[in-house]
């Protein structure tokens, strides 16, 4: 089945890192990538831009309506994400438990619908 | 209820668990096997008054039960949830077990089923209702009177649960060994809850709640049968068996609370206890480093060996405090320890260990620090402190019974304490 890791951090976190200190978290990143490329889990994964730039679309009464945000309630915000191929969520938590983001906020696991009849 | 039902009641509440995890761990899906379980319980309300209880009831619903899987993905395959190549293969699982089958060729699979329950992915209210359900084959009904909640919230709990358990891809299966450590005492902590359920409620019919305690000991005894290598999981079984043995003993005819030392030893299960002493005993001889489960046994067990209260090792029991403040540090363990050493070497030594507690101020709080400390000074003499401390953990104290205990204990202090201090 696919996962989806979401990587949730808080960007004033972040923003407060000193250079060396980021260079090493892009490092990091860069080895668990390969990493879960090595293992055949990778399917595709991204960084995103800060939520600052995120830009919202709604329809309502037929009415589209273009937004910018969303402005997240909470302090940790999406960052970027994994699509992962596991053979349960066991192996999913494992490599969410390797990714580097675990230490500076948290990442949700969540399974990839699978739609009937689709194949 | 007839005499029919309720054998099929009875086998049934001993099989299902075996019959769901063997299906689960065949069909790779908790809520599939369940159902068809359920299926064989209906075949089983028919069929039985008639025919008389099978020779082998388990081979008898888990040849049903597999019966039912396979019309049932049958049926799933046309609406085309499932593929062929599942079907068949599950098919071919099933056959393997035929009807012929005994109870050595039925493998007890029950143990996958445990940690696929007590998977941390889930709630640990929805790992308790599903464990009741699935593992121990309790009803809605049954799980809602012991867990004092409404039918439709546990039905609910279970529904959102199982989902959980199939769309996330929880696996059914235990988990690897560099994980297994972990797994199991959160496993093993799930059942003491359901334990803690029955053994510490305060309301609700009696029987129902001591009933749950021994569906937590049935759970316990089938981890630590089907893991006979890990202390911690005969332990937990060991000291599950200690503190239940003392069940009748706990609450006097007026249904007030009777502490420990002041229980009827005749009424503690003697055979309980002896099993409960012998499986602390082996789960310490299986390693140099215990866990907390077995000292908290061992503990239970030194309890549970003197003849009346006076001949309590109290040195043990303080020395056993003392190994477990090491492997699993708490407030509440320090202050058992105080108690114990204020048994062992008196009241000073006991007061200075409580009060040092007290100065860390994480059980501030809590009626039973000020209970304790309380009982030290009147032991010492000083009545008037006593008093005072009686009175806070009054204050503090969560449920009547103990609140009336305590004021007894107060009335009980040795010189009248004065009712109107100041400061």
């Amino acid at each position: 089945m696919q996962y989806v890791l979401l990587i949730y951090g808080d960007p004033a976190a972040a923003e407060g890192m000193s250079e060396e200190d980021g260079r090493a978290m892009m490092a990091e990143y860069f080895e668990y990538t390969e990493g879960l490329r090595r293992s055949g889990a990778y399917v595709s994964g991204e960084p995103l831009e800060s939520a600052q730039t995120a830009t919202t679309v709604r329809q309502r009464d037929g009415q589209q309506v273009i937004s910018d945000g969303p402005f997240a309630e909470t302090r940790e915000v999406l960052g970027g994400f994994y699509v992962l191929e596991c053979d349960s969520l066991d192996q999913a938590l494992e490599h969410a438990g390797r990714c580097p983001g675990v230490r500076y906020g948290s990442i949700e696991v969540r399974p990839v619908m699978v739609m009937p009849a689709t194949a | 209820m007839t005499s029919e039902a309720a054998a099929v009641d009875r086998v049934f509440r001993s099989e299902f668990g075996r019959a769901v995890a063997l299906l689960a761990r065949v069909l790779g899906d908790i809520g599939l096997a369940e159902d068809a379980v359920q299926d064989a319980y209906l075949a089983a309300l028919r069929r039985w008054p008639a025919d008389g209880v099978p020779d082998n009831p388990r081979a008898w619903i888990v040849a049903v039960a597999r019966n039912r899987a396979i019309d049932r993905l049958r049926r799933d395959r046309v609406l085309e949830r499932h593929t062929e190549e599942l079907t068949r293969r599950a098919e071919d699982e099933m056959n393997r077990y035929d009807e012929s089958a005994d109870d050595d060729t039925i493998p007890d699979e029950r143990l996958r089923l445990i940690f696929t329950c007590c998977h941390p992915a889930l709630a640990t209210e929805a790992q308790v209702a599903l464990t009741l359900r699935l593992v121990a084959g309790l009803t809605v009904p049954e799980i809602a009177r012991a867990l004092l909640a409404a039918e439709p919230t546990i039905a609910q709990r279970l529904v959102r649960a199982k989902h959980k358990v199939r769309a996330a891809g929880i696996p059914v299966r235990v988990p690897p060994d560099d994980q297994l450590t972990d797994r199991l005492a959160s496993t093993l902590a799930v059942v003491y809850l359901i334990f803690n359920e029955g053994y510490v409620a305060t309301s609700g019919p009696q029987l129902r709640r001591d009933d749950l305690a021994g569906e937590a000991i049935r759970l316990g005894r089938v981890i630590s049968t089907l893991m006979p290598d890990e202390p911690e999981a005969a332990g937990l079984l060991a000291l599950m068996l200690l503190q239940h043995s003392r069940r009748d003993a706990r609450t006097d005819a007026a249904g007030e609370v009777v502490l420990i030392g002041r229980q009827d030893r005749s009424q503690w299960h003697r055979d309980e206890i002896a099993e409960g002493v012998a499986l602390t005993e082996r789960a310490l001889r299986m390693t140099r480093t215990p866990g907390r489960y077995a000292l908290e046994a061992a503990i239970a067990a030194v309890h549970a060996q003197a003849a009346t209260a006076e001949d309590t090792d109290w040195w043990q029991i303080a020395a056993l405090y003392e190994m477990l403040l090491r492997v699993s540090p708490s407030p509440m363990a320090a202050l058992s320890r105080s108690v114990a050493v204020s048994m062992a070497q008196g009241p000073a030594a006991g007061l200075a260990l409580a009060d040092t507690i007290a100065a860390e101020g994480s059980l501030a709080h809590s009626h039973l620090l000020h209970a304790t400390r309380a009982d030290m000074l009147g032991r010492l003499g000083r009545s008037q402190e006593a008093a005072a401390a009686y009175r806070t953990a009054i204050e503090q104290a969560g449920n009547e019974a103990e609140r009336r205990l305590l004021q007894r204990k107060l009335a009980d202090l040795p010189e009248p304490s004065q009712p109107r201090t100041t400061g």
